[in-house]
């Protein structure tokens, strides 16, 4: 059979079902009655025992979100989304707040269990296993040695858990949920929340700040190296339930902190709603590296179900010298809108996002980068790899832009596509502005096919034609492989394979 | 070991016919030379007893071992034995060539049911074999094929087929691009490589690489077919004389 034709009949019978995670749990649930209203957010705010200023700041994001129009500029399309039709609580009954992990219901915990998530701490203790691929490569910078990763994980509209809390405690570290840190610490939250990704920034984060219901809280204070990876694992179990989760990360002078998102969603017909917010706030001389491997589930082969995925995250280098690196894998969701960026306020500051998006089926993704240059001589580095096969689009959209004042900025962005088959588009989207003329800002973009010659030449080897593919496209993206820690590269590296199964030609 | 009998196969995008009628028997331990002007088909042939899928076998049939390949990709027909080292070796950008053996090493053990090579094994194994070749370590982690040179691509072709000691090892071109030096350290290689249980099908447009690598059968392709085999004598014949008398003995 001529090639060509194979790879169609091939990319034809694509199945993204091949989704792992796409089980659902039978949990006895609380809910807050379907759809929107001052009353609904009312009711999340007592659920969480919220103090009243907190009620407030809802209200008045709720009231600015009536008056707002659903953005249409991203290349994607979906139906028009029924805010009436969706529950924005959900939570397992048996945790108003457990305190250790003895208090969480057993299915919960088999649900983690199933996720390949550590949550007991004598397991995590016992090490990462090491990979034979990890023995190979060399050890990148930012490894923690010890293997050990805190976890807070969120089911639903609740964090049912956080471990390695008291070992934090003791470096000064708070690593809670952030209905935890509103009410443990409002003085920080109240500083901070909203400082970065304000109630009235955007659509989806004006909803958010109206009925956010859970997420991570961190703050790293004055001088202190986190002395290990944190990390949140974000579950959708509920039908027809919304996930807004809010994430606020804070390193204060000379703090470093690296931090893992990862989300996994069941197989569900109907579309599901996630819309985060995550604010990121470093100062003088502080790095943040935040790094997040989504898997939400994609949607079937025709394109149905799946999550809609819109997220606003936003960090704010606020002090001089101060670091922040995204680095992103996203695999999953049916529609993903997300643009994780940097405010390079702080002189000398810097920021990096690097990215790999896969999408397979009937995925759309428009994602990229904000590098906004404010202080003087800041610098940012975008590196993004697009892989788009099946019928799906993949967009990169990106905007560097430099201020009056910022002196000597620097930007350099590389954006690859690799296509596979021919169904799939990859599309371009950079925007530059340049305020000062001694902004320095470099754009290399690259468009390419697996080639036939490549696959030929691999599979010669021995290897089969879904692994050489997965070869290929690990190539590809090996630069920002690289800057995963290194525990979570080499599962990046599986779940990409998986994500592209069915997708050879 | 391999038997190609009266094979015809063209070009798929355009139905180009470019082997027509091909035979050639190799034996186990045998080493065949397989010369021939430009355009004679040579290279397509290497191509077809990889699976190439450009190309499409229209008639006859390719036995390996008495067994019909033509329904097997070209990764099953790798696992099965048979290696082909490209004459223009493909780049695989970020992937470390040794990264690159690995995965090729244990995916072929796999196959045959073995369990994947130990670390330790599989490093001992790559230095070996680097060493007789004369490679560098260091040249090993840097992604498979960008950035070598001529000679090194071709090494590297050769570093593979020790590490996967293949049974049937088609050699295409390997002389191109190769300096004296280096073609001596490649045909020791490839000598090192004779074994009563493998055959080995020296594709070449000239003499030069035969007086290192010295075959037992010398066949000359022309027009897609093998118009005239002999011993190594046939190939210092057309040294002398050149393709036309041949083709001319043929016509």
């Amino acid at each position: 059979m001529p090639a060509v034709q194979d790879t169609i009949d091939r990319v034809r019978k694509i199945d993204v079902d091949q989704y792992k995670y796409g089980f659902q749990t039978e949990i006895a649930v609380d809910k807050a009655p379907k759809g929107l209203s001052e009353d609904i957010i009312r009711f999340i705010s007592a659920k969480k025992d919220e103090p009243s200023w907190m009620l407030e700041w809802r209200l008045e994001a709720y009231r600015r979100w009536l008056t707002l129009d659903e953005p249409t500029w991203a290349r994607v399309h979906y139906p028009k989304i029924d805010f009436q039709d969706i529950y924005f609580y959900a939570a397992p009954k048996s945790t108003p707040g457990p305190t250790s992990l003895s208090d969480v219901d057993p299915e919960l915990l088999k649900v983690y269990e199933k996720l390949g998530i550590p949550l007991r701490e004598q397991e995590i203790l016992a090490g990462v296993q090491k990979t034979d691929a990890s023995e190979l490569e060399e050890v990148s910078d930012n490894v923690y040695k010890s293997g050990r990763v805190a976890v807070d994980a969120v089911f639903d509209s609740v964090s049912v858990v956080t471990t390695f809390k008291k070992e934090l405690a003791q470096a000064g570290v708070i690593f809670c949920s952030i209905s935890e840190a509103i009410r443990e610490h409002p003085e920080l939250v109240k500083k901070y929340l909203g400082s970065v990704v304000p109630t009235s920034d955007n659509y989806y984060a004006t909803l958010n700040s109206a009925v956010f219901t859970d997420g991570s809280f961190v703050f790293v204070p004055k001088g202190v190296r986190c002395p290990m990876e944190l990390s949140t694992y974000f579950r959708m179990n509920e039908k027809n339930t919304g996930q807004f989760e809010r994430t606020l990360i804070i390193a204060e002078e000379g703090a470093y902190v690296s931090y893992l998102e990862g989300c996994t969603a069941p197989q569900r017909d109907e579309n599901q709603l996630h819309a985060a917010v995550v604010e990121l706030v470093a100062l003088d001389d502080a790095e943040i590296k935040y790094s997040t491997v989504q898997n939400w589930y994609p949607g079937d082969a025709e394109g149905k179900g799946g999550i809609y995925n819109f997220v606003t995250k936003r960090g704010d280098c606020r002090g001089d010298r101060s670091k922040i690196s995204w680095t992103q894998v996203e695999t999953g969701s049916a529609i993903t809108w997300k643009y994780p960026s940097c405010i390079l306020r702080g002189d000398d500051s810097s920021g990096e996002f690097y990215s790999i998006a896969v999408s397979n089926g009937y995925q759309q993704v428009d994602s990229g980068t904000k590098m906004i240059h404010l202080g003087k001589n800041t610098s940012s580095r975008i590196i993004s790899k697009g892989i788009a096969a099946g019928f799906s689009q993949n967009t990169y959209r990106g905007q560097v832009s430099a201020h009056r004042k910022a002196t000597n900025a620097r930007n350099f962005t590389n954006c690859d596509s690799l296509l596979i088959g021919d169904q799939c588009g990859a599309h371009t989207v950079p925007y530059m502005e340049a305020k000062n003329s001694t902004a320095q800002f470099e754009h290399e973009a690259t468009t390419s096919k697996i080639s036939e010659d490549q696959k030929f030449y691999v599979m010669q080897r021995g290897i089969p034609e879904e692994e050489a593919i997965a070869l290929i496209v690990n190539g590809f993206v090996k630069d920002v492989i690289q800057q995963l820690p290194m525990e979570f590269a080499v599962e990046a590296q599986k779940l990409i394979g998986i994500s592209l199964e069915g997708s050879v030609g | 070991m391999l038997e190609i009998r009266n094979l015809h196969a063209r070009i798929v995008d355009d139905g180009t016919e470019i082997i027509r009628g091909l035979n050639l028997t190799v034996k186990a331990g045998e080493v065949a030379a397989i010369m021939g002007p430009n355009g004679s088909g040579k290279s397509t042939l290497s191509y077809i007893l990889a699976g190439r899928e450009d190309y499409e076998v229209t008639e006859g049939d390719i036995l390996y071992n008495g067994r019909s390949i033509l329904e097997m990709d070209p990764a099953e027909r790798a696992t099965s034995g048979i290696f082909l080292a490209f004459q223009y070796p493909m780049e695989i950008p970020g992937v470390a060539t040794m990264e690159f053996l690995k995965v090729a090493m244990n995916e072929q053990r796999k196959a045959r049911g073995e369990e994947p090579l130990k670390i330790p094994e599989f490093l001992k194994r790559v230095k070996e074999a680097a060493a007789s070749l004369s490679m560098d370590m260091a040249m090993l982690k840097r992604p498979l094929n960008v950035g070598f040179s001529g000679g090194e691509k071709k090494r590297a072709e050769i570093l593979q087929m020790k590490l996967l000691e293949p049974k049937l090892c088609v050699l295409d071109e390997t002389d191109s691009g190769l300096d004296i030096d280096a073609l001596k350290i490649v045909s020791d290689g490839v000598n090192a490589l004779r074994a009563p249980d493998r055959a080995i099908v020296v594709i070449t447009h000239y003499q030069r690489l035969l007086e290192h690598i010295v075959p037992d059968t010398v066949h000359v392709l022309y027009k897609g077919q093998v118009i005239k085999s002999g011993d190594k004598s046939l190939a210092l014949d057309l040294e002398a004389n050149g393709y036309a008398g041949v083709i001319g003995e043929a016509a």
